[in-house]
C-alpha cells in the first residue's frame, strides 16, 4: 500500500551526506529537517505507512515543515518501523515506532534528536549495525531509493564510469579476480560465467537478473530492490558492457509487488544513467522452481517454468537461444563496488574460496532478525546469538535451517560451523542465498521433513520423475514413519538417494538434504521414542 | 462480451514484445480479477500459439486464476520461517474462520517477511506481520465490513 502523499512532500533527493550539517536559517533549526520512515515491505507490514501519515499530520498540526523520505530498511526488523531524523550530529534513530507514539516524539523534540524512550541514538552506532561490514547493502535504508541524485551522491555510478573506460575482457578479469561467486545459492564463480558469454559470438546477448527470491528465510534481494535499486541496474549495465549485451531483464517474483513498484519507479528516474543499456522488469507468477535459472528463462520466454536440461549452458544458449548472463540480485549489486574499489579490496575479505561478504538473513524464531552483511568466516553461532540474540520465544534454539527449503537442518552441535561455502559443503549443507531460519525446542523435525517433501510436491515442475513422483511418495513414507512404521525409514533413505542422484535440477536433487539432515540429527522425532 | 473488450487492447499492446505471454496474462488478471476462458483463443491467435499452450501456462502458475476470486484475497505464508513462529496454527485458524466466507484464502510460500512472521498479504497490496489469531480476526472483520 502506498501512503497517501497529498499531505506529505516526499524528498526528491537527499544529496547531503548525513554526517554533514544541513543548511541552517538564523536560529537553531535546519531549514527543513529530513525524517526517514521506511517504505520497505517489512516496515510496511509492521505499520510504517500509518507512522508516516501520523508524522505528516502532526507536523502539519504544529506548523512544522519537514521532508519525509521513504527509505529502505536498515535491516533491524525487530526495530521496525524505525524512524530516523537527520540532525547536525548525524542520523538519530527511534524505534519501533507506532503511530500512537508520534505526538510524544514531537513533544520530545525528536526532530532535533531529543531524548525519548524509543530513541536508539545515532543509527550508525547501533552495535548490531556497527558490527557489520556492508558492501552490497551499504546504501539500503540510507538513501532515498527513488532518487538517482542521492545514489550518485553516495558513490553510486563510479563502477559504471570505470567500466566504460575498460575493455570488456578487463571488466570480466576484475570480476574473476574479486572471487565473486553467484549469491543466488549455487555459488558458481561469476567471472567464469561472464567469460563464457563474452567468448560466445552472437548478434544479441542478454543480461538476466534472477530476482525470484523464493527461499523462505531470505529477503536480501527484496530489501535491495526496494532500498537501493540503482545499484542493481548499475551492476547489470556493467555486465552488459563486459559481455556485449544491451538488454537486461529483471525477473521478480509476483509475491514481491512492492519490490516491483520500487524498481519501476527507479527505472523511470534512471534517465540516461545506464547509457544504451535497457532494463525491463518482468513479473513472475508464483512458481518456486522459476528461481532455477533455466526454468526462469522458460518463464521469461512465455512458457511454463519447466527446467531445461543442461548443457547447453545459458551462457551459450540462454534467453531466446542467445548467450545470457544470469545472476542473482546480490551478485549484480556486488559488482559496482568491485569495479570502483578494485577487485583486491573485495578479494581481501572472506575466508578460503569464499571471498567478499554475504548478506545473511536472520529469520524465523529469532529475537533480533534481519539483514546481516558480513565477510565470510563468522560461525553460525555468532550470527544466531551475537547478532540474533537467541530465539524470539525465549526458549532454547533446537534447529536451524540454512540456505532455504533445500538447505540442511542443523542441530546445536553444528552451530560452530564457519559460514563459508566449503565448510557447509563438508557438513552436507549449503549456504544457499544466506537465509537462516531458527526454530526453538517446540519444533517437530519429522513434521519439517514432511514439509520439505510436501513443498517439493507442490512446486515440482514435473519434468523429471524422481522429483515429481518421489516427493509425493516421500510425504506418504514420512506419514507412515510418523504413524509408527519405523521400518519405513530405510525406504525413505532409498527414495532420497534416488531423488538426489536422478533429478534434473536442484529442486528434486536437494529436497533430500533437509529431509535426511532432519532424520540424521533428530532421529527421535521420527520414532515412538520421542512421542 | 464485456471482458473481451478489455482483453483485446491488452493483447494488442503487448503481442510484439519478446516473451509476451506472461505480461499479457498479468495485465488481464489485474484488470478482470482472473483470466476468463474466452480470452484464451484470442491470446493464442495473437501469439501464434495453440490454445492448449496458453491454457498450459495459465494452469502451471499458482498466481493465475481462471475463476474470479472472492471480494478480497488473503494469502497466508506457509513457509518455514513463518512455521517457526506459529504460522501453521495461524493458517489453521484462518481456514476455520474463513470457511464459507466471501473472502478467498490462499497459501503463499514466502512473502520475504521472514524476520517478523507469521505474515500475510491482502489483495497484493497490504502486508501484515507478527499476525496472531486475534489480529487476524480483527483484520478479517475490517475486510468483511468493507464493500
Amino acid at each position: 500500500m502506498k501512503v497517501e502523499t497529498a499531505t506529505i512532500e516526499v524528498a526528491a533527493a537527499d544529496s547531503a551526506p548525513a554526517s554533514l550539517p544541513l543548511p541552517r536559517v538564523a536560529g537553531s533549526r535546519p531549514l527543513r529537517t529530513t525524517v526517514f520512515v521506511p517504505g520497505d515491505a517489512a516496515a510496511l507490514a509492521l505499520g510504517a505507512d500509518a507512522v508516516a501519515v501520523a508524522i505528516a499530520t502532526e507536523a502539519a498540526r504544529r506548523g512544522i515543515d519537514l521532508r519525509l523520505v521513504r527509505n529502505g530498511s536498515r535491516g533491524m526488523v525487530w526495530l521496525e518501523p524505525l524512524v530516523e531524523v537527520a540532525t547536525a550530529q548525524g542520523r538519530i534513530a527511534y524505534g519501533p515506532v507506532a503511530a500512537a507514539d508520534v505526538p510524544g516524539l514531537f513533544a520530545a523534540d525528536f526532530m532535533a534528536g531529543g531524548a525519548h524512550a524509543l530513541c536508539l541514538g545515532p543509527t550508525d552506532e547501533i552495535p548490531w549495525l556497527a558490527r557489520q561490514q556492508r558492501l552490497a547493502c551499504r546504501r539500503i535504508g540510507v538513501v532515498d531509493p527513488r532518487s538517482l541524485a542521492d545514489y550518485v551522491a553516495r558513490g553510486g555510478g563510479e563502477g559504471l564510469r570505470q567500466a566504460r573506460a575498460m575493455a570488456p575482457a578487463a571488466i570480466v578479469a576484475a570480476v574473476s579476480e574479486s572471487g565473486l561467486r553467484g549469491r543466488g545459492g549455487a555459488a558458481f564463480p561469476a567471472g567464469i560465467k561472464w567469460q563464457t558469454v563474452l567468448a560466445t559470438a552472437a548478434a544479441q546477448k542478454y543480461i538476466v537478473c534472477n530476482a525470484d527470491e523464493g527461499d523462505s528465510g531470505t529477503f536480501s534481494d527484496r530489501m535491495l530492490m526496494e532500498g537501493d535499486p540503482f545499484q542493481l541496474f548499475e551492476g547489470m549495465a556493467i555486465a552488459g558492457l563486459a559481455v556485449g549485451a544491451t538488454q537486461g531483464y529483471i525477473y521478480v517474483r509476483s509475491e514481491y509487488p512492492h519490490a516491483i513498484a520500487a524498481l519501476e519507479a527507479a527505472l523511470e528516474e534512471a534517465g540516461d544513467f545506464l547509457g544504451s543499456f535497457k532494463v525491463e522488469v518482468r513479473k513472475g507468477a508464483g512458481s518456486y522452481v522459476c528461481g532455477e535459472e533455466t526454468a526462469l528463462l522458460e518463464s521469461l520466454e512465455g512458457r511454463r517454468g519447466i527446467v531445461r536440461a543442461k548443457p547447453p549452458l545459458p551462457a551459450i544458449c540462454g534467453l531466446f537461444g542467445q548467450p545470457t548472463v544470469i545472476n542473482n540480485v546480490i551478485t549484480f549489486a556486488s559488482v559496482p563496488d568491485i569495479l570502483a574499489q578494485g577487485a583486491a579490496a573485495y578479494r581481501d575479505l572472506g575466508v578460503g574460496r569464499s571471498r567478499g561478504t554475504l548478506p545473511f538473513q536472520l529469520a524465523g524464531n529469532i529475537k533480533h532478525g534481519g539483514l546481516v552483511e558480513v565477510p565470510f568466516g563468522l560461525t553460525l553461532r555468532q550470527l544466531l546469538y551475537d547478532f540474533g540474540g537467541g530465539s524470539r520465544s525465549g526458549r532454547p534454539l533446537r534447529a536451524v535451517q540454512v540456505g532455504g527449503p533445500l538447505g540442511a537442518y542443523l542441530p546445536t552441535s553444528q552451530f560452530d560451523t564457519v559460514l563459508d561455502y566449503e565448510a557447509f559443503a563438508t557438513i552436507g549443507g549449503g549456504l544457499g542465498h544466506g537465509g537462516i531460519v531458527a526454530f526453538d525446542d517446540t519444533v517437530d523435525m519429522a513434521q519439517q521433513a514432511r514439509y520439505a517433501m510436501k513443498f517439493c510436491a507442490v512446486e515440482s515442475c514435473g519434468k523429471c520423475t524422481p522429483c515429481r513422483i518421489g516427493s509425493t511418495r516421500g510425504v506418504e513414507v514420512i506419514d507412515r514413519i510418523r504413524a509408527g512404521q519405523e521400518e519405513q525409514i530405510e525406504l525413505l533413505q532409498d527414495l532420497c538417494e534416488t531423488m538426489s542422484q536422478g533429478s534434473l535440477c536442484a529442486m528434486g536433487s536437494m529436497t533430500p538434504i533437509p529431509v535426511m539432515s532432519a532424520l540424521r540429527h533428530f532421529p527421535g522425532d521420527f520414532g515412538d521414542k520421542h512421542k | 462480451m464485456e471482458s473481451l473488450a478489455t482483453v483485446a487492447p491488452i493483447i494488442e499492446a503487448h503481442r510484439l514484445r519478446p516473451g509476451a505471454l506472461l505480461p499479457i496474462l498479468h495485465e488481464i488478471q489485474d484488470a478482470l480479477g482472473c483470466i476468463p476462458p474466452e480470452a484464451v483463443p484470442l491470446i493464442a491467435q495473437a501469439l501464434n500459439l495453440s490454445r492448449a499452450e496458453v491454457h498450459g501456462v495459465i494452469s502451471y502458475y499458482a498466481h493465475f486464476r481462471q475463476e474470479p476470486p472472492g471480494r478480497h484475497v488473503v494469502r497466508i505464508c506457509c513457509a518455514e520461517a513463518c512455521q517457526a513462529v506459529g504460522g501453521q496454527a495461524l493458517a489453521e485458524h484462518a481456514r476455520t474462520r474463513l470457511a464459507g466466507s466471501e473472502l478467498t484464502l490462499e497459501p503463499v510460500y514466502c512473502l520475504g517477511l521472514c524476520a517478523c512472521g507469521p505474515s500475510l498479504q491482502i489483495d497484493e497490496t497490504t502486508l501484515h506481520a507478527r499476525v496472531t489469531p486475534e489480529k487476524f480476526d480483527a483484520l478479517i472483520e475490517a475486510l468483511e465490513a468493507k464493500p
